[in-house]
């Protein structure tokens, strides 16, 4: 934190109001993943607590992967959102531990993601599941079980790249972890 | 050495490896053989440089003498760099920067699995987070060593030198010093030495996968990464990789 934050970070501090929060949820539930830009912040999960401490609106944020260049950017859109919609200073804290897992993304998130072309995780993110050699991924296109794994890895870290073999066509799959 | 001190010497061991080793992958950005192994190489990269950050934050706070993670990555010297002689090896051919990879990924798969049970919270948060990621970077280039080993003959050829280059950089992951020893002791870090054994076995596991011989371990000359000593490769790495800070100290965008 540099100089000036702290001072600038008390204005407009408040008691809570009702419905404060329940206002808070409903505004982060219009911040999408810049990357995946159908899936809100909630529906990914890595919002992880809203509360009101010491005047301000207290948020707990999970990032997805270490080097996810996207952190920052969810971060500042998160902040700005809620101060839009009135919060004065809202207070990300980004919390490590437990790590963020797909399992944590919503059903209506995995559901937006298979409409957007991007097959959702498979299964829970359990050792085994993680460890396994190959899940059983559906195109999100056709629906067909019949793909291959092309890349580990996709156009960003939580993605690999599938095919499928059916309708040919190639597309991301989200990865479990 | 107060206990303090030993954790912050040993989060920037962590944090120096995984930089130095995500600084060479990426120095294939725009080179890969292919589009998917770009993706492929960058994004293992972004991996190990989020991770590095992640330990070069707790080991700023440790240290809390007003460095932060950015300037603890861009303002040391070689000689406080404390990363494993391995990673500082230049790429080479492809059977060299996988080989690398993946003698790397096998000892960082297992540090990080131990550091989970680390009677540090903040230090088995933060290795969760990078096993889930290190466990698919594993897979991965263990998967490039059998292709490689148990591909062509000029692959093999090439596999062959690869290990017999690498080889003598690896007692280094699994040797102990007093940092770690006393880190052990307090049930903080695992005895590298106590990791051997399943570094070992997985590495002649992929070896015998892909055709090559499991030597004997190396002569323990090449140990001195912990400590500061290194091989002429890491002064020109950071030489590119702190240009930008070095030249226009503290800029921002």
């Amino acid at each position: 934190m540099r100089p000036g934050e702290l001072i600038a970070s008390d204005r407009g501090a408040r008691p809570a109001a009702a419905g404060d929060l329940a206002l808070a949820r409903a505004v982060l539930e219009r911040v999408m993943d810049p990357e995946v830009p159908v899936v809100s912040v909630v529906d990914l999960g890595i919002v992880r607590e809203i509360d009101w401490r010491d005047g301000h609106l207290h948020l707990v944020v999970t990032p997805t992967y270490s080097g996810c260049p996207a952190t920052e950017l969810i971060e500042s859109e998160i902040g700005a959102a809620l101060e839009q919609a009135g919060f004065a200073a809202p207070r990300l804290e980004r919390r490590l531990d437990p790590a963020w897992t797909t399992d944590w993304i919503s059903e209506r998130g995995r559901e937006r993601l298979r409409a957007y072309g991007i097959a959702p995780p498979h299964g829970s993110a359990s050792k085994r599941s993680l460890l396994g050699e190959s899940p059983q991924v559906h195109c999100p296109q056709c629906g067909s079980a019949h793909t291959e794994l092309l890349s580990q890895f996709g156009s960003t870290a939580c993605k690999a790249l599938y095919r499928c073999r059916e309708c040919l066509e190639p597309f991301d799959y989200f990865k479990c972890i | 050495m107060n206990p303090q001190n030993d954790l912050s010497e040993y989060l920037l061991r962590l944090a120096d490896s995984a930089l130095v080793q995500g600084q060479r992958l990426c120095e294939w950005c725009g080179r890969a053989p292919a589009l998917e192994e770009e993706m492929a190489l960058m994004n293992v990269g972004l991996d190990l440089v989020g991770q590095a950050r992640n330990w070069y934050e707790y080991a700023a706070e440790l240290l809390a003498d007003g460095r932060d993670a950015d300037r603890l990555a861009y303002r040391r010297d070689e000689r406080a760099y404390r990363n494993l002689l391995l990673v500082e090896q230049p790429n080479g051919d492809y059977a060299v920067t996988m080989t690398k990879q993946f003698l790397y990924d096998a000892w960082h798969f297992h540090t990080l699995a131990a550091l989970t049970g680390s009677a540090d919270a903040r230090v088995a948060g933060i290795a969760a987070k990078a096993l889930k990621e290190v466990t698919y970077h594993l897979r991965r280039s263990a998967e490039w060593v059998q292709r490689l080993g148990d591909g062509t003959e000029e692959s093999h050829r090439r596999m062959v030198a690869a290990v017999r280059e690498l080889w003598r950089f690896t007692v280094e992951l699994v040797h102990a010093d007093q940092v770690e020893e006393r880190l052990h002791r307090t049930g903080i870090a695992p005895n590298p030495e106590e990791l051997a054994t399943a570094w070992r076995a997985k590495v002649a596991d992929v070896f015998a996968s892909a055709s090559l011989a499991m030597p004997e371990p190396a002569s323990h000359f090449y140990l001195s990464g912990k400590r500061g000593l290194h091989t002429e490769h890491l002064g020109l790495l950071l030489a590119e990789m702190q240009f930008l800070q070095r030249a226009y100290p503290d800029a921002t965008w």
